[in-house]
């Protein structure tokens, strides 16, 4: 390294560490502080300003040279034009919103989209970020979470604090379910992540609560490279929930996030998510880039059930997985993917059978409107050793009007005998005669679309928790609004 | 009640209704009987707003209002109610779901709240009751693996929920056997008040002599080409529609 550089990554250092890094008081620390583009020095100041231990900025130089010889993926069936990673911002201190006065300052759209979501005021606040001066309901409510936690001795904080608090389990278990190499998104993301989420269920513990990134210590909001890891020990139970149902807008086209689940012997890992970031314009201008790689290992008896409703982003990319290694383990992906006007959506899942007698199952529902295309692609491998293996997979396509597409591409390998694996897929229209049926019992169109679409994701939207699920299906009507002329 | 006034309509360049003249008034039952392709259904679909039609002329006024202004789903909220020929499938919506929110849509328009649970299926068991619905049935998605008879019966036992002031059932009878017919028409036949109307399309006498008319009236070739009182019905069960089209093809040749 140059002296010159040396120096003045030095004073970077310098500055970052004598900085308040605290969200919700303002710091200095402005993104143009890094340059843009990725370098090696890149990754060693991201990891210097989060004061990581050697062993990290090991594991992200290490990534960042595989990501090197990497080649952006091009077999998913979307076409945008490709980022120039050297035009990215890879580190930006954790911006705060423009705080506003009252709700009345916030863009009329929004408002509406909050109002129609049935998100109550004090929660509107908090995610338009009014300056509220009386004790909000959900901080108390936060503390309480925080406590009820710790007497069972579950971790939940973020992944740079796990980093600094709990370095065995973050070095033991981080990169062994998504290895950095994995993918070019997944080296990427390995080499410059700048925050997330860790959650740590200890053996036997069933987790009292849904874990939610709403409720997060530390809140940062969700970064452009998101890390999550999350272990259930042996007989431990969690359910986790990701994401809003609030419309998330966000500056930064590209998102490249990993989710690392390892569910020990007899564990059960529920892992919801309902992803509606910008989608852009009618057009598709401006919209967000999603790439992400999820996936979960199963030991012996385990269960990971993931479930997820996709209304966001202009391009999505994701697969949550699971690797079944234990005999008897259980894999389930449920999933609801809606696109409209120019949305482009390329998801599925891996199930990978290693262990005997394991199962798995997929129900995804694919929506399509206006000039969108959704995608179907999923992979069921039995291994040779996974004898008495099951799986069930059912792709359903619904499409609405004329200028949308829909597609599956499901790939199936069965290396023994004993093993069964189903396969059903249908493609179906909502249809005027539908409509008019329902219109004639008094239910106008725009109700009769939502009625129709939620029977259709009936199998998914059940798999999500309650409250969750309400909101899923109000953002669905929302999503596909004005989508049938 | 209902006031048609030489009606016009048809699908794109084919005009199916040539001049409808109709008038059904409170407490009244009309059938309305005709060969295959008279326009019986088309009367149907225009009246409910089946934007499939157009209309090309003429009037429909219920209960004074200018019925061709309103939506579909407005003409539903007013009372009009039809029991449809083919009853369409909408999977993962269960039969008390979808009951809910079409009885829930009517409240709102009226400015109404929703009725309280409770209230909703004491009267749903009260309705299932009148219908000899089995139990379970609630629960089932609407019309997904439904026999005929099952279709129709849901039709009519929609028509005992939302209470409609006028209600139209197409060819209810078709795909009924006896048993079925006698049940549905029996169900129809104690829905009937003062305050309400049925107009009963049919090809066939057979379900007349369950639900037994004030009017009757032969459509044919897009026009009501004779109207009489239930005996119209017998005699056409006789003699076939023969003498009364020969007379009409005569008239308007």
């Amino acid at each position: 390294m140059s002296e010159q550089k040396r120096q003045s990554e030095d004073e970077l250092l310098e500055k970052v560490t004598s900085t308040e890094y605290k969200y919700g008081f303002t710091t200095d620390i402005e993104s143009d502080t890094i340059p843009k583009g990725l370098s090696e020095d890149v990754v060693r100041i991201i990891s210097a300003k989060k004061n990581e231990p050697q062993w990290m900025l090991d594991y992200r130089l290490k990534a960042y040279k595989a990501w090197l010889e990497m080649e952006e993926p091009d077999w998913a069936n979307v076409s945008y034009e490709k980022p120039n990673y050297q035009d990215v911002i890879y580190y930006s201190a954790p911006k705060q919103k423009p705080v506003l006065d009252s709700l009345d300052d916030l863009d009329p759209e929004m408002k509406k989209t909050f109002d129609k979501l049935g998100i109550s005021l004090d929660e509107q606040k908090k995610l338009a970020n009014v300056a509220v001066d009386i004790v909000m309901d959900s901080v108390s409510v936060a503390t309480s979470f925080k406590e009820t936690l710790a007497e069972k001795g579950i971790i939940f904080c973020s992944i740079s604090d796990a980093i600094q608090d709990h370095p065995e389990l973050v070095k033991k278990y981080l990169g062994t379910v998504v290895p950095a190499r994995d993918n070019f998104f997944s080296a990427l993301n390995s080499a410059v992540f700048s925050d997330g989420s860790f959650c740590y269920i200890p053996k036997g513990v069933k987790c009292p609560m849904e874990l939610s990134t709403y409720f997060r210590i530390n809140e940062a909001g969700t970064g452009q490279f998101e890390r999550t890891l999350l272990i259930a020990d042996e007989g431990s139970q969690v359910s986790y929930l990701e994401g809003c149902t609030a419309p998330m807008r966000d500056e930064n086209q590209l998102h490249a996030a990993v989710v690392e689940l390892i569910a020990m012997d007899d564990a059960d890992i529920k892992y919801s998510t309902v992803q509606n970031w910008y989608p852009g314009n009618a057009e598709g201008v401006g919209g967000v880039f999603n790439f992400v790689t999820k996936r979960g290992i199963c030991y012996k008896n385990a269960k990971i059930s993931w479930t997820q409703v996709e209304t966001g982003s202009a391009v999505t990319w994701k697969y949550p997985s699971c690797i079944l290694k234990g005999d008897n383990a259980i894999g389930e992906f449920f999933s609801v993917a809606v696109t409209n006007n120019r949305q482009q959506a390329d998801t599925g899942t891996k199930m990978i059978h290693l262990g005997k007698n394991t199962k798995s199952t997929i129900i995804a529902k694919g929506i399509s409107a206006g000039k969108s295309d959704g995608n179907y692609r999923g992979l069921v491998k039995i291994s040779k050793g996974a004898t008495n293996s099951r799986n069930f997979s059912q792709c359903d396509s619904l499409l609405m009007g004329d200028k949308c597409g829909s597609h599956t591409f499901p790939y199936i390998e069965v290396k023994n005998n004993s093993s069964k694996v189903e396969h059903e897929a249908t493609t179906s229209k909502i249809g005027e005669d539908q409509i008019f049926y329902c219109n004639q019992r008094g239910i106008g169109t725009e109700a009769a679309i939502a009625l129709i679409v939620n029977g259709y994701c009936k199998d998914v939207l059940n798999q999500l928790p309650m409250e969750f699920a309400v909101e899923a299906q109000k953002l669905l009507e929302i999503s596909l609004e004005g989508s049938v002329g | 009640m209902l006031k048609i006034n030489d009606l016009k309509a048809g699908i794109e360049e084919n005009q199916i209704l040539k001049g409808i003249n109709l008038e059904v008034k409170a407490g009244e039952v009309h059938a309305i009987m005709g060969p295959n392709g008279s326009g019986k259904s088309t009367l149907s679909a225009v009246i409910a707003g089946n934007e499939d039609y157009e209309v090309e002329g003429g009037s429909i006024t219920f209960n004074g209002e200018d019925l061709l202004e309103l939506d579909p789903e407005e003409r539903a909220h007013n009372g009009v109610f039809l029991s449809f020929q083919y009853p369409v499938e909408i999977p993962g919506i269960s039969v008390s779901n979808f009951i809910k929110t079409s009885i829930s849509e009517k409240r709102k328009a009226q400015g109404l709240e929703p009725l309280p649970t409770k209230d909703l299926l004491k009267m749903m068991r009260e309705k299932m009751e009148l219908l000899s619905i089995k139990q379970g049935y609630l629960s089932r998605n609407m019309n997904e693996g439904f026999s005929g008879g099952e279709k129709k019966r849901n039709e009519i036992f929609q028509m005992a929920m939302l209470e409609p002031r006028l209600a139209i059932l197409d060819e209810t009878d078709s795909g009924l056997d006896i048993d079925a017919l006698r049940i549905v028409a029996n169900g129809v036949n104690k829905l009937k008040s003062a305050d309400n109307a049925t107009v009963v399309i049919t090809h066939y006498q057979r379900l007349l002599d369950y639900i037994v008319p004030d009017f009757v009236h032969v459509l044919y070739n897009g026009r009501i080409i004779k109207s009489g009182g239930a005996e119209l019905a017998h005699e056409l069960e006789e003699k076939g529609y023969d003498w009364v089209t020969k007379e009409a093809d005569k008239q308007w040749a």
